[in-house]
């Protein structure tokens, strides 16, 4: 009980870093992007690539694949995704898809089908005993690491000065244009920074969750749900989501694996049906 | 006084007048519609890529009745091609061989599950929208993948027997039969789309996606509509993915898959919608694009698809009848340089 449960939460924190990077461009930039997943995979394939061909460390991959995710986001955000903040949703979701389709066949394309894993560094694998659960020596690391960044993330956006800005460009775009923010660049520097943790995510999350071509489809789901019942309005609530769903998911694997993946998309609609805005949130604003 | 009744009056006739002008048939249509005739003599070997062009085309159809119509977006219309695809599969595989009997259902079955779920739809605006049907179609597909005794699960429904259509023609191993059932099919579900299209059910739409609040506000019952819309679009996907695994006597995972919805987007995309005959000459183009491109590369169809996705975006989402119309505009004006351009 206490296994699953501790299972359940580090893998939502990871979901969180993983998905944190579009709650910020769909929940408060309002740009729904499903290529979201495709940076996570990038940083996936860079990790694996670097400790397999090239042996260096996975501590050391960790900061590599932030960066690759975020330059390739920064450059994409600076080329293409700037003309779409404009145009509907379904423009936006069609322009996405696109593009992580093409993200998708040329992993293909460079290696092959199958999928990717890593073998970790000894003093992250194995487990210990705690009041009778079973510890995963790297799930802990999953927890401590994310958490230290979640906390991070809420401190930057509620505290900072740029934190602030990003709030009130996301807010209302024009006003704070006029105030003197420039809004296009904080747009874009948010945009590189959230691709860049999902390239982390992508990576930290190797070991559970393996990477392969069809990764963005396959958990793009997971990333939209937690974004959309964790509502848009903080870091808080997308935080809580994950949890939930990464409960939710070991859990139902664990005691009804015959309905598998159903608990959590019977969670995401039901959640919807209760709050369309999300479980924190609040209407949205156009 | 009466002054206003009689402008009310003029105004009633001049839109009774351009009701019954939408309805007239127009010779470019005629000249479509003997496309897929032509079609038979041209390719008598490539009657199963015309076939599923036909097939393609009433799911794009279907979709076309949703969002170019309603207003609705959907990231999983495959959920009910799908379902409408593993009805008419299970049928035939248990003995109810009846083609047209079994597309029937295969509608009523797409249909309910539409009503049903239009309520989950109808609620929120068009993100929770996209996420919904998504989530509805990952659930369908989730459960065909679950019920592996009923759907065969990964391997697919084999063994679907389909008896003659009215009784008297065979589905052959040449695919006449197949070819003309599904052109049929798909003809006379377009004439009856294109009568509720300029109905006074199809205006309402049209207004509340122009405007909900104000066609509320005139007295349209909005939800009523919108609920409307949702379930004749599926039942009408039904009747696609119906007509798919009769004419394949197949059905497998792929039918349900998120892939399918994000494909017939595009055909709606390239085709252009609110039209009817968007989502006919999208399937075309898509089908023969599809055709060439994995004739060169096999494996990366995708590749191409995702390119299509991401530049036609860029160019502004008109689709080939944007061209035709703006090219049309262009030569009007040309024509006569004193009046304004643009088109609708």
């Amino acid at each position: 009980m206490l296994t699953v449960l501790f299972d359940g939460v580090a893998y939502g924190m990871l979901l969180f870093i993983l998905s944190c990077g579009l709650s910020v461009t769909l929940g408060m930039m309002n740009f729904v992007n499903l290529a979201h997943g495709a940076f996570a995979m990038i940083g996936g394939y860079a990790t694996a690539q670097l400790m397999n061909e090239a042996g260096v460390p996975f501590l050391a991959c960790l900061p590599v694949a932030f960066l690759i995710a975020a330059v390739l986001g920064l450059v994409l955000e600076r080329t293409l995704y700037v003309r779409l903040y404009r145009k509907s949703h379904l423009d936006q979701v069609l322009f996405s898809i696109g593009l992580a389709f093409v993200a998708m066949s040329t992993m293909d394309y460079f290696f092959g089908a199958q999928q990717r894993l890593i073998t970790l560094p000894d003093f992250l694998r194995g487990q210990f005993e705690v009041f009778g659960a079973r510890i995963g020596v790297y799930r802990l690391f999953l927890i401590i690491l994310c958490g230290l960044i979640t906390i991070a993330l809420q401190l930057f956006v509620s505290r900072t000065r740029i934190g602030s800005q990003l709030r009130a460009a996301v807010d209302d775009a024009r006003v704070a244009g006029g105030l003197g923010i420039n809004v296009s660049r904080i747009f874009a520097g948010t945009f590189a920074f959230g691709s860049g943790l999902a390239g982390l995510g992508g990576a930290l999350g190797l070991d559970l969750l393996g990477v392969d071509p069809v990764f963005p489809i396959k958990y793009m789901i997971y990333f939209l749900i937690v974004v959309t019942v964790g509502g848009t309005r903080s870091m808080v609530g997308p935080f809580i989501a994950a949890l939930i769903i990464g409960v939710a998911d070991v859990a139902g694997k664990y005691y009804v694996p015959q309905v598998g993946a159903f608990v959590i998309y019977t969670v995401m609609v039901v959640i919807l049906m209760i709050r369309p805005e999300g479980l924190m949130g609040r209407r949205a604003t156009r | 006084m009466s002054a206003v009744s009689e402008t009310g009056l003029a105004s009633r006739a001049a839109a009774h007048a351009s009701l019954v002008a939408a309805r007239r048939l127009r010779p470019a249509e005629i000249a479509f519609w003997l496309m897929p005739i032509a079609g038979y003599f041209l390719f008598p070997d490539r009657l199963a890529l015309l076939s599923e062009i036909a097939i393609l085309g009433l799911f794009a159809l279907s979709l076309d009745i949703l969002l170019g119509f309603a207003g609705i977006v959907s990231l999983g219309h495959a959920a009910f091609f799908g379902l409408g695809a593993y009805t008419a599969g299970i049928l035939g595989k248990y003995g109810w061989t009846e083609p047209l009997s079994g597309l029937a259902i295969a509608a009523l079955v797409a249909g309910a599950v539409g009503f049903i779920t239009s309520f989950l739809v109808l609620r929120g605006n068009d993100l929770t929208r996209l996420m919904v049907t998504l989530g509805v179609s990952l659930m369908l597909a989730e459960a065909a993948n679950r019920l592996g005794w009923l759907t065969g699960g990964a391997d697919g429904l084999t063994g679907v027997m389909i008896g003659p259509v009215f009784g008297v023609f065979e589905f052959d191993i040449f695919g006449v039969t197949a070819y003309w059932y599904a052109v049929g099919v798909l003809f006379v579900l377009f004439c009856l789309a294109r009568y509720l299209a300029s109905s006074v059910f199809g205006l309402t739409l049209r207004g509340i996606k122009g405007n909900s609040l104000r066609m509320a506000a005139i007295g349209a019952p909005v939800n009523l509509n919108l609920v409307t819309a949702y379930t004749i679009g599926a039942a009408y996907a039904g009747v696609a993915g119906g007509l798919l695994a009769q004419t394949t006597q197949f059905a497998s995972l792929d039918v349900l898959e998120f892939q399918r919805s994000a494909e017939v987007l595009l055909v709606l995309l390239i085709g252009g919608s609110g039209y009817l005959y968007g989502g006919l000459i999208g399937a075309v183009l898509f089908k023969l694009m599809h055709d060439l491109l994995s004739d060169l590369t096999p494996q990366y169809w995708q590749f191409w698809l995702g390119i299509l996705l991401v530049v036609l975006v860029l160019s502004s989402r008109e689709g080939v009848r944007g061209l035709y119309l703006r090219v049309a505009a262009r030569f009007a004006r040309s024509r006569h340089p004193g009046r304004k351009g643009g088109a609708a």
